[in-house]
């Protein structure tokens, strides 16, 4: 195996390096200035928050440097984990259990066999298709007919999210974009910074001047101050990182845009399936970020939608 | 005892069973206890075990039936080598030989248990749907009765039987709770009835909402 050392990576590594020195140091310097309980409460848990980026990108990094095997392998135990996490808060009946098995052992490891021989023609049916009548009919011959559409459309719908949707982001390096061969890593990388830092960005505005609530019922920490504020300079930022795609920079602003809104979108829709269940997290694998979906959450958006995307306009 | 596989096997069963663990009203103690659950999956009492800390783990042995887990090499080194399991038979029938071998049961366990050991324990008997609660079965009653001293710690295992229902195989990989609740005994002169239904509801009641 090759290991991958593109300038351009190293540089947008060495970048995320930096914001982590910064976060942590800024995070050290309130935790001695804190003084009120409430107050002490939220920067310890964004001490955690920056102590479990630290780790997600050392394995991050480490999944690009070995190429596109490395990121199919990452993004593929991250499928596994969030649909761990996502049928475990969906109530599936006794029938179920041999269709779950399938889900979990056949299909979702055969969608990313499908990305790692980048058979785009196969993997973009996989799910949509032979999946999406497979998963129905398993449970039909179980015999279970109690609520049995509800069950259905529920497994098919964590299909889509947890392994379709996210296998679309190491799907990237199935591209031939020319003049841009080879270099699939430095784009999942552009993808996942933008799409991360919307989501870091949103946060911190909307903690710094975050007033109104954009939709109360579904996410309480979602305000307009900082949707507008994280977007926009998330999407400046992915702007300026127009050099690391094959893109113009306005190109680049366009795709950055795309991926804060369709990322925001994923969040939402993910706080209104957990609030429906009655959980805050779906998990509580990462400290102070909650579980795998919690965090990949925009990703299941952004990721088909960039692909797609960028497969039209760049490709021939 | 094998206490050399310990670490590995708990490992192991957390990272299939995703097992989250709280503990309710409840520490972890070195202490002697006897830790009772719902019964719904084979999984249960290798989770529930997993779940307890390193040392209260080496002291805790899980109680479980000699029909199934002394078939197969494998199952007996898991039984007796890696959990260090107490095998008893299965309750026949009610009948006078039935009383006898129960009583045989209880006197295994008590001495199973020592001046140290923990035992886990599932009252309902048999692995149930993951519904209602099945009612309990009297040993446990009769062991508090032997050790009056040691406490009875409830514990409720959340989703084993969707990760291996009762009559399958190959496991699902989603996401387990262990919940152990606040620690009981047996009352002076608390008729058995009483207590058994006692003790199910302290196992209910660990239920979430």
């Amino acid at each position: 195996m090759k290991l991958n050392f593109d300038p351009q990576l190293v540089w947008l590594f060495g970048g995320v390096l930096g914001l982590l020195v910064v976060a942590s140091t800024i995070g050290a310097i309130l935790r001695r200035t804190a003084k009120v309980d409430a107050a002490r409460a939220v920067i310890e848990n964004l001490n955690a928050r920056t102590r479990a980026w630290w780790g997600m990108s050392a394995i991050f990094a480490l999944s690009l440097l070995t190429g596109g095997m490395g990121a199919v392998l990452l993004f593929g135990a991250l499928s596994f984990l969030a649909l761990r996490e996502y049928l475990t808060l969906v109530p599936t009946r006794r029938a179920d259990h041999r269709t779950l098995f399938w889900t979990f052992f056949v299909i979702t490891p055969l969608n990313y066999y499908l990305v790692y021989t980048h058979w785009y023609g196969f993997f973009s049916i996989l799910i949509p298709v032979f999946a999406f009548v497979f998963v129905p009919t398993r449970m039909a011959l179980a015999g279970d007919t109690e609520q049995f559409l509800e069950r259905a459309a529920k497994i098919q719908f964590g299909l889509m999210i947890c392994a379709y949707c996210v296998s679309y982001a190491p799907a990237l390096f199935l591209l031939d974009i020319p003049g841009y061969e080879g270099r699939g890593a430095n784009l999942l990388l552009y993808l996942v910074v933008v799409d991360q830092m919307s989501d870091v960005l949103q946060y911190v505005w909307g903690k710094l001047m975050g007033k109104h609530k954009i939709a109360p019922q579904v996410s309480p920490n979602k305000t307009w101050e900082g949707f507008l504020g994280g977007v926009a300079t998330a999407t400046a930022l992915g702007t300026a990182l127009w050099w690391v795609t094959p893109f113009t920079p306005w190109e680049s602003a366009g795709m950055s845009l795309v991926i804060c809104l369709m990322g925001f979108g994923g969040g939402l829709v993910m706080s209104a399936i957990k609030r429906d269940a009655g959980v805050k997290d779906f998990g509580a694998m990462i400290e102070g970020h909650g579980g795998i979906l919690d965090r990949i959450d925009s990703i299941c958006f952004a990721a088909p939608v960039f692909f797609q995307l960028t497969r039209y306009f760049f490709t021939p | 005892m094998g206490a050399e596989i310990h670490p590995l096997a708990g490992v192991l069963a957390r990272l299939v069973s995703g097992v989250q663990v709280r503990w309710q009203e409840c520490q972890p103690e070195k202490r002697q206890r006897i830790y009772f659950a719902n019964h719904t999956s084979h999984l249960d009492f290798v989770v529930l075990w997993s779940s307890l800390p390193r040392e209260v783990r080496a002291l805790a042995r899980p109680v479980a039936a000699k029909d199934y887990w002394e078939k197969g090499a494998v199952r007996r080194f898991l039984a007796l080598r890696v959990f260090c399991a107490v095998l008893v038979e299965r309750a026949p029938a009610a009948s006078r030989e039935a009383m006898a071998a129960a009583r045989t049961v209880i006197d295994r366990l008590v001495e199973a248990m020592g001046a140290e050991n923990s035992l886990i324990v599932f009252p309902e008997g048999t692995r149930g749907s993951g519904g209602e609660l099945g009612s309990f079965k009297s040993g446990i009653y009769h062991l508090a009765e032997r050790r009056p001293e040691v406490e009875l710690v409830p514990v409720y295992l959340e989703n084993l039987n969707r990760i291996l229902p009762k009559g399958e195989v190959l496991p699902v990989p989603l996401l387990s709770t262990t919940t152990f609740g606040p620690p009981m005994q047996l009352l002076p002169e608390e008729p058995k009835r009483a207590f058994l239904e006692r003790a199910r509801e302290a196992v209910c009641r660990l239920r979430r909402q």
